[in-house]
């Protein structure tokens, strides 16, 4: 007989071949539980915001502006009103009156910038992809159709689109205040007595290029009322912050608004923004009084899903002639796109205080300057300032390293924190609480066979070999699990830091737990589950974890910034400790017993020295029925919790990578990569495996392959996934993972967060990487991502400026041929050719005349 | 990413279809053949091209399938890719069309985008237009007029312009055994897994007795607005006996294929510019070489 594939057969088989191989009656933390919430996903039976189908729904199409820079000086939606099936057509002027301005919660200065942002522009378009007017009709296709028959007339306004050039005198405006946002300064020390007379001094510029958050759920949203409240669907990260900040924006009352994040299939930051399309849909949905949907495409994605990164780094590091450094001066350029959107301006700043990443010095000093340009809005990215951060000073201590001919290993160690010095109060006045970069390294270095690899390279050096061995390290730590409310009042930011929890034990015994974190992709259902589990000694499979409906899960801050396990997970287990407690009355009553007396272990309460006992469960029934209960006690046992830690937390690892470079044709290939990270105490191993193989590839990502790419007149050519490049698993090696384990101090679990750190560590462990093999040739850098093509124009450049060194096959000198007059090929044709790559000056801080040298010139 | 509307014909027959776009073109309509839709589906949906009706070539057997025609492969337009790179024919006889037909792109486009296509959509990107062009194929064609024949030197106009009239299907490709002696290599450069080709090189050489090269056929892909054959270093490799560099420090063989980019124009684009372009078609052509040599 032939068995039908059946979706809940299949779940159900991976549900129990999980349960089978585990054994249940040990420690629920550390187990490598295999993800609740997979069987459901794999076997399709997701609730995707684009997957709900409410009666009488309508859908939206957004016309979206082709030009970076133009004033409207009419929009007609006419003709498309009576195109078939159109229910209604609106331009950004039909809406002025009521969408409002989208919210920036961190105002990071006094004095900065935040310019009017409409939903729907109005007068003027200040990026590509804006949307200008939008076409509501009863299927998606004929909305997509009517958009053509909407006239829009422009006239052009220059692009700006360099950050140097925007804040020169007489720079074309992106808005009328000018294109300075903020500027914003800290310092630690004395940093002028670190530089004065400094034996070495590395001053470096990188260009930390524009990428495109690449979720593989597109954005969705769909907006409905009942003519009194509304509810709104979305693809989010931040279902409670929307609720507020919607409320805030629409004039929609709090309680008449109610948010759900659906199944939301990742966000990697994307998705913590109040977007333009989630304000109109509402507004839509109030004046039709019909439900709506709006689902992006893939191309309109890579325009209008808020950016990352995209700064312009200037790194100065002054140390010693052993290499013990002594002091950090970083100015940035920030590009902030056209808006400041929810955390905008802030996200710089989370990196402000990592540049001094896990060393020791006496003085840092740091400038970050907010651009506006006319492209997309960044905003949040994986690691937000912290990637950013670690990849400058990861990169400058390698140059410092090679600079001083001390093994780039051997530098950081001479710098770094000890495992005695914990805790330790840096120059950038964080407190890491604790960490091990000794053991994290030594394992690192072991596994990845360290020696060997160095030993290989200098044989391939030696016989020339076309292809070269580069080896690159990078020793991180980041600041995550935002956040103490206090810091960040203290930076301006517009709420808090803190994460609640409730714990509802079910009369027949079973547990719910409400989460204020919203997980998109990261296993919080199982990991919850654990914790619950051991907290209230009960099985794993008897909890339930509820979240993502602000109509059942109140309270909460959502999950961005490695937080969901370090807050979140901390006031589960809070909200758990209150229940044993009321649970430990019920029972010392039940048992007529003196509380204090009453023990808990592995889900029974013991009267101390006695066999009399009540489990969890029967306490439970007992609260249901509370027909025995002590006085005052109200019958039921669940309990809330709102967790706000006192610090950060401070994860840390060692990564080591080993590349391949091709001179002949610039390739780079990844032989091999080592990870070691220390993420504190595991609540799940294998989701931890996850998130650091997923972080790596991230990393990766914007070392070798993605760059947004505006054209001369400010038009993003990189609108589909054949010109912005994303690493496959086809493209990458095998990780090899590691961990040592130092527990927080911090927080009772003991947990550090591990979302965001393999994206922060590798980016500079392939760059790294590839400036050493390529060192032996004289290239110093190049700029991400290394293609192919940048990385060859590299090797031409340094064989021109020091001939000879560069292999007898190299490239032509590096002078740059105009662009052939042929159409562009592959897949998307239209594609325009992008501005130069690698051979061009990086635009930004004049260099120093010398930037090696010491004043006197001693360096060398 | 929604397709403009329109019509959508499933001929019976390759007669039927024949008279399908016979009609829309006396009627002036532009109407397009589909097959695998793995190019054409894309054009669609960024609304780069507006047909008004799209001719369904999916439901003809007699279109689709390998034969062994004694001094030739004849490959069915509708052939899969995964088809193609699996056939013991076409492997045994013509394995130049598997080597390349293996790096297209990844399983599930071989699965749906097919042979003809690939050819008749003439993106010079494609793997497979400059495989038939080393090899110089034949391309069967038919119209409500008959059929034809156009040999690869002539089928690849301009870029995205095969020499294919509105009224044309294709029928087939004629792909000539080149016999014994012959060593085949696709040496394709791309960014990632999945990515397009940046150059590719498509080599075919046979030697002769004493060792040198007698015969070399090199087709470019990427490397100008269609398809090119690198006449010069084809030429420039014959009579080159392919010994490991000379005492000399001169390699006859990476002199020849130096040569590879002459008479090209290659594109400017994200991925590379032309000085970049040439170099590597340099330098690929030198492994393609080696590596068909053995
Ligand atoms: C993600 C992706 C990656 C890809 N990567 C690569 C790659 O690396 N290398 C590569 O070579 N290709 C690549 N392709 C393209 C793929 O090989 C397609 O299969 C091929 O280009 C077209 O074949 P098709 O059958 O899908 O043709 P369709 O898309 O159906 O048609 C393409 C064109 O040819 C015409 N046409 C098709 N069949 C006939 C016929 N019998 N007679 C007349 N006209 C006809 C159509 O009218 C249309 O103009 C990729 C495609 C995708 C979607």
């Amino acid at each position: 007989m032939t068995e039908e594939l059946d979706a809940g057969l299949v779940a159900g088989r991976i549900a129990e071949s999980d349960q089978m191989s585990e054994p249940s009656a040990e420690r629920e933390m550390g187990r490598a539980r295999r993800r609740k919430e997979d069987a459901r996903l794999v076997t399709g039976r997701t609730m995707w915001t684009d997957n709900i189908q409410l009666p009488g729904m309508l859908y939206v199409a957004f016309l979206r502006s082709p030009m970076a820079h133009a004033r409207i000086t009419g929009v007609n939606v006419s003709a498309a009103r009576s195109r078939p099936g159109v229910v209604a057509a609106y331009s950004g002027r039909d809406l002025a009156g009521e969408q409002g301005s989208l919210p920036c919660a961190w105002p990071v200065t006094e004095d900065i910038v935040i310019p009017d942002h409409p939903p729907m522009a109005v007068d003027e378009v200040r990026y590509p992809g804006e949307a200008v007017a939008c076409v509501v009709a009863t299927d998606r296709y004929r909305a997509a159709d009517a958009l053509e028959a909407i006239a829009v007339d422009y006239e052009p306004l220059d692009p700006v689109l360099d950050m140097t050039e925007a804040l020169a005198e007489g720079a074309p405006k992106v808005h009328e205040a000018g294109n300075r946002a903020f500027t914003w300064k800290f310092a630690g020390g004395d940093i002028d007595a670190a530089f004065r007379d400094a034996p070495v001094v590395i001053d470096r510029t990188y260009v930390q290029q524009r990428l495109i958050p690449t979720a593989m759920e597109p954005r969705a949203v769909v907006a409905t009322t009942d003519g009194d409240g509304f509810t709104l669907y979305s693809a989010t990260q931040i279902p409670h912050v929307l609720r507020v900040m919607l409320a805030m924006t629409t004039g929609i009352p709090e309680h008449k608004l109610r948010v759900v994040a659906p199944d939301v299939g990742g966000g990697f930051g994307s998705k913590l923004q109040v977007t333009a399309e989630e304000v109109l849909a509402l507004l839509l949905a109030r004046r039709l009084g019909r439900p709506v949907k709006w689902t992006e495409s893939r191309s309109e994605g890579n325009l209008t899903v808020h950016h990352g990164r995209d700064q312009l780094q200037r790194i100065a590091v002054a140390a010693d002639r052993d290499g013990r450094i002594r002091g950090v001066r970083v100015e940035l350029l920030a590009d902030m796109g056209a808006y400041l959107m929810l955390v905008t301006p802030g996200v710089p700043l989370l990196g402000a205080f990592m540049y001094n990443g896990i060393y020791k010095m006496d003085a840092y000093d740091f400038t970050c300057t907010g651009v506006f340009t006319t492209k997309m809005p960044t905003d949040a990215y994986r690691g937000a300032g912290r990637p950013e951060a670690t990849f400058a000073i990861e990169r400058a201590v390698d140059e410092l390293a090679h600079e001083l001919g001390i093994d780039p290993v051997e530098v950081r160690r001479r710098n770094w924190i000890t495992r005695e010095e914990f805790p330790y109060t840096t120059i950038a006045g964080l407190t890491y609480d604790s960490g091990d970069y000794e053991a994290a390294t030594e394992k690192a270095l072991a596994m990845f066979g360290y020696d060997e690899l160095r030993a290989e390279q200098a044989d391939r050096r030696e016989r020339r070999d076309p292809v070269q061995l580069g080896i690159g390290v990078s020793t991180y730590t980041e600041m995550c699990g935002l956040a103490p409310s206090r810091v960040l009042g203290s930076l301006s930011y517009g709420a808090g830091g803190w994460e609640h929890a409730a714990v509802r034990l079910l009369p027949t015994g079973k547990v719910e737990v409400v989460t204020g974190t919203s997980p998109h992709g990261q296993g919080h259902e199982t990991a919850w589950s654990q914790i619950a589990a051991d907290a209230l000694g009960v099985p794993f499979e008897d909890v339930s974890v509820l979240h993502g409906d602000t109509s059942v899960a109140h309270r909460g801050m959502d999950t961005y910034g490695s937080r969901s396990l370090v807050v979140g997970g901390v006031a589960v287990l809070a909200a758990c400790e209150k229940v044993k407690e009321r649970a430990r009355e019920l029972a010392a009553h039940l048992m007529e017993a003196s509380a204090d007396d009453v023990e808990f272990d592995g889900g029974r309460f013991r009267v101390r020295g006695t066999d009399e006992g009540r489990t969890i469960q029967e306490l439970a029934l007992a609260a249901f029925a509370a027909h025995d209960l002590p006085g005052g006690f109200e019958p039921r046992l669940d309990a809330e919790a709102t967790f706000d830690p006192d610090n950060f937390s401070f994860p840390h690892g060692t990564h080591l990578c080993a590349v391949e470079v091709d001179t002949e044709t610039g390739r780079c290939a990844i032989r091999s990569y080592v990870a070691v990270d220390d993420v504190g105490s595991v609540v799940n191993p294998l989701i931890v495996e996850g998130q650091v193989h997923g972080g790596i590839a991230q990393g990766v990502g914007q070392a070798l392959f993605e760059e947004a790419v505006h054209d001369a007149d400010g038009n993003l050519v990189t609108t589909t996934m054949a010109d912005y490049l994303i690493p496959s698993a086809a493209d990458l090696p095998e990780f090899t993972t590691g961990r040592t384990e130092t527990p927080a101090t911090s927080n009772p679990l003991g947990v550090k967060g591990v979302g965001e750190a393999g994206t922060i560590a590798s980016t500079p462990a392939v760059v790294n990487a590839i400036t050493d093999a390529l060192r032996p040739y004289g290239v110093r850098d190049v700029r991400m991502p290394c293609t192919p093509e940048r990385i060859w124009r590299a090797l031409a450049e340094a064989e021109a400026a020091v001939p000879g060194q560069a292999p007898a096959t190299g490239p032509a000198p590096a002078a740059v041929p105009g662009f052939a007059p042929v159409p562009t090929h592959g897949s998307t044709p239209g594609a325009a050719p992008p501005p130069a790559p690698a051979s061009e000056p990086i635009r930004g801080f004049v260099a120093p005349a010398t930037s090696e040298s010491a004043p006197e010139g001693g360096a060398r | 990413m929604i397709p403009a509307p329109f019509d959508y014909v499933r001929p019976a027959s390759v007669e039927d279809a024949c008279r399908v776009l016979a009609d829309a073109e006396a009627a002036g309509d532009e109407v397009k053949v589909l097959a695998g839709g793995q190019s054409l589906l894309p054009l669609l949906r960024l609304r780069l091209a507006y047909p008004s009706a799209l001719v369904d070539l999916g439901r003809l057997p007699e279109l689709r399938g390998v034969a062994d025609r004694g001094d030739h492969v004849y490959i069915g337009a509708l052939t899969t890719h995964d088809e193609v790179m699996r056939s013991g024919v076409v492997r045994e006889h013509v394995p130049l069309v598997a080597l390349a037909t293996a790096t297209v792109a990844d399983p599930a486009v071989r699965h749906r985008g097919t042979f003809g296509g690939s050819m008749a959509h003439a993106d010079p990107a494609g793997d497979l237009p400059a495989v038939a062009l080393a090899l110089d194929c034949v391309f069967v064609v038919r119209s409500s007029d008959g059929e034809r024949e156009i040999p690869a030197a002539e089928f690849f106009v301009d870029y995205l312009e095969p020499a294919l009239g509105p009224g044309e299907v294709l029928l087939g490709v004629r792909v000539p055994k080149l016999g014994s002696g012959w060593g085949f290599h696709y040496e394709k450069f791309h960014r990632t897994a999945q990515a397009w080709a940046t150059v590719g090189v498509a080599v075919a050489v046979r030697r002769g007795d004493g060792g040198a090269i007698e015969e070399a056929r090199i087709g470019l892909t990427n490397m100008g607005p269609t398809p090119v054959r690198a006449r010069v270093a084809e030429a420039a490799l014959r009579g080159v006996a392919p010994s490991p560099a000379g005492s000399n420090g001169s390699d006859p063989l990476r002199e020849a294929c130096a040569q590879a980019d002459a008479g090209t124009s290659p594109p400017a684009d994200l991925h590379a510019r032309p000085d970049y372009r040439r170099h590597l078609a340099r330098v690929l052509t030198r492994r393609a070489v080696g590596a068909a040599l053995g």
